[in-house]
């Protein structure tokens, strides 16, 4: 406490949250500000927690799988993929070629709904009011595809263990591919408001460093890893589902800042819209569920399984003691390890670049307290 | 829907030389039932990383194994940190991935710590477990990656194992006055702690 202060005054504390409108849900930092400059941060979590851990041990697996959409309520889809696979890997069950092919397509385009909140509720904290409606616009064209596929919107448990509960409905490849043919060009839009936007680059361009050395250091992945010019993403590095069948780039930058983490998350959108294509493009007749127990034992045994969520590596943690309830799932949140460092880049930083910086992790307060 | 077929892994027969299953009392009659085995089938883990493991800290490591290709490692307790040390700077598992408990209460040594590991130069995963008995303390990976603060705070938090070198071991997600660790098996589901909802809330439970 005793720091010299830049302004030789006392330092102030000062809350932030729960309740602030650009914290993203009900996050709460602690800041200790010389005048307008952040000394330190801490953050306050855990008002959304609910025991989804503890919840899941007494629940059979089938009966779980609908809790895992309401960490990341943006990305119920990714949420629901990742547990299936990781139940899936502990019951040795294969999926058939089918369902895998749905579950790409539905995946991605979760993600890029997902990156459209971000964007959307980003730009609306740095100042840029515009944006929100174009990506909510957008957003909602994917939701209506969800609620046609299984009538939700937000947590639409997709999945099931093993496969999928629904067929596909009449008219799903039209309308994935209209949704195809119109996206690039709303893309286009969203860069050419914000890309090469002044107050948009003076706003973001420096703020919030992350090298990448920094970020395997704090366990950061996804966006934020690729901004610092890490080229890895797990659906290349340990394909799963049938990512390898499809090409796509991972986009990276170099400087591993507020700016590159948009221009990385940009390009994933036009990314995932690439996969989407090539799936919906042949999607193989078949079953849509594999071969699995009406009442699922999986031996006695442990499994570890991660997927590249939109936020970063999501990853279950499954010990089964041959049980029809999970002895222990373990969720290793995106959200929650890339909070963490919110300490580090804010450091120095002036309260308004805060809020950028959180803005930038794309944070779902869901995931990080489950 | 899917036929209701038996699981796989209820069939296939012990693989490799560890943990061999008890079988049951043969039953008489048909159709004659695999045994089940009671504990995890593994097969043994031999390569590059358990060979220079077992050469630098000898009996310190207990196991090398794999169940479904995935790999641990089965350590002491003391170990643990040096093995950490050893895999980040010499066999490049630069990225920990989580840090977790599991809670055996029947078992003398009752939590399970497991470290999951990464590394971007090898594309690999591993997994090194210990076991430490209630009351006993665990060693801090903090200094050697950063991400383990949260991560070890919420271990504490939900089991309350104590991270000893830990720079500031507390509550993460509960309020620090709460009492008991809720991911204990003992700890019931619909189980609160009753005196902090009624002083902070100012309702009789919040069930």
């Amino acid at each position: 406490m005793a720091e010299a202060t830049f302004l030789d005054s006392t330092e102030l504390v000062l809350n932030m949250g729960p309740q602030h409108p650009s914290t993203h849900g009900v996050l709460r930092v602690i800041l200790k500000l010389d005048g307008e400059k952040v000394m330190g941060t801490e953050c306050v979590i855990g008002y959304l927690h609910r025991g989804v851990e503890k919840i899941a041990e007494n629940r059979t697996y089938t009966m779980f799988a609908p809790y895992v959409d309401r960490m990341d309520y943006c990305a119920a889809v990714s949420n629901g993929l990742g547990y299936c696979l990781a139940a899936e890997k502990l019951l040795k069950t294969e999926v058939p070629e089918r369902a895998q092919v749905v579950r790409v397509i539905l995946t991605e385009l979760n993600r890029i709904a997902s990156h459209l909140i971000w964007l959307g509720t980003h730009a609306l904290d740095i100042g840029a009011i515009t944006p929100l409606f174009y990506t909510m616009r957008e957003r909602e064209e994917i939701l209506k595809i969800f609620e046609n596929y299984c009538g939700a919107r937000l947590t639409t448990h997709a999945f099931r263990i093993g496969g999928l509960q629904y067929e596909l409905y009449d008219g799903f490849e039209q309308e994935v591919n209209a949704f195809c043919d119109t996206f690039p060009a709303r893309v286009d839009e969203y860069e050419e408001l914000l890309t090469g936007n002044r107050i948009w680059i003076d706003r973001l361009q420096g703020v919030g460093i992350l090298n990448a050395e920094d970020c395997k250091a704090y366990g950061i992945t996804g966006p934020l890893l690729r901004a610092a010019g890490v080229k890895w993403d797990l659906r290349k590095a340990q394909p799963y589902s049938g990512y390898e069948k499809y090409d796509f780039d991972i986009p990276t930058r170099e400087n591993g800042d507020t700016y590159d983490r948009y221009i990385v998350r940009m390009q994933e959108m036009r990314q995932s819209l690439r996969i989407v294509r090539q799936a919906v493009k042949d999607i193989p007749a078949g079953p849509i569920m594999g071969k699995v127990p009406k009442v699922m034992k999986p031996p006695i045994g442990e499994v570890y399984l991660s997927i590249e969520a939109p936020k970063g590596e999501l990853g279950y943690y499954i010990v089964s003691d041959g049980t029809v309830n999970p002895y222990r799932v373990r969720v290793r949140p995106p959200s929650f390890v890339n909070l963490q460092a919110v300490e580090k880049m804010a450091k120095g930083a002036l309260v308004a670049d805060l809020v950028a910086i959180i803005g930038t992790i794309d944070i779902v307060l869901g995931e990080v307290d489950r | 829907m899917p036929d209701e077929v038996k699981p796989e892994g209820t069939a296939q027969a012990p693989a490799g030389g560890t943990a061999a299953p008890k079988s049951p009392a043969p039953k008489a009659s048909p159709p004659p039932k695999p045994p089940v085995p009671t504990t995890m089938v593994t097969t043994p883990w031999d390569g590059e990383i358990p060979g220079r493991l077992k050469e630098q800290f000898g009996g310190q490591v207990v196991e090398c194994a794999s169940y479904l290709d995935q790999n641990f490692v089965v350590a002491k307790p003391d170990a643990v940190i040096p093995i950490l040390d050893f895999l980040k700077l010499e066999l490049d598992f630069d990225y920990l991935v989580d840090v977790t408990v599991v809670d055996w209460p029947k078992k003398p040594e009752r939590f399970e710590l497991i470290w999951i590991l990464y590394s971007f130069h090898r594309n690999e995963r591993l997994r090194v477990k210990t076991s430490i008995p209630e009351g006993a303390t665990a060693a801090s990976a903090v200094s050697l990656y950063p991400t383990a603060n949260w991560l070890e705070r919420e271990a504490y938090d939900m089991f309350g194992v104590e991270f000893a070198g830990h720079p500031d071991l507390r509550r993460i997600l509960l309020p620090e006055e709460w009492e008991g660790f809720p991911l204990r098996k003992d700890y019931g589901i619909t189980q609160m702690d009753n005196r902090w909802v009624r002083e902070n809330l100012g309702i009789e439970s919040g069930q």
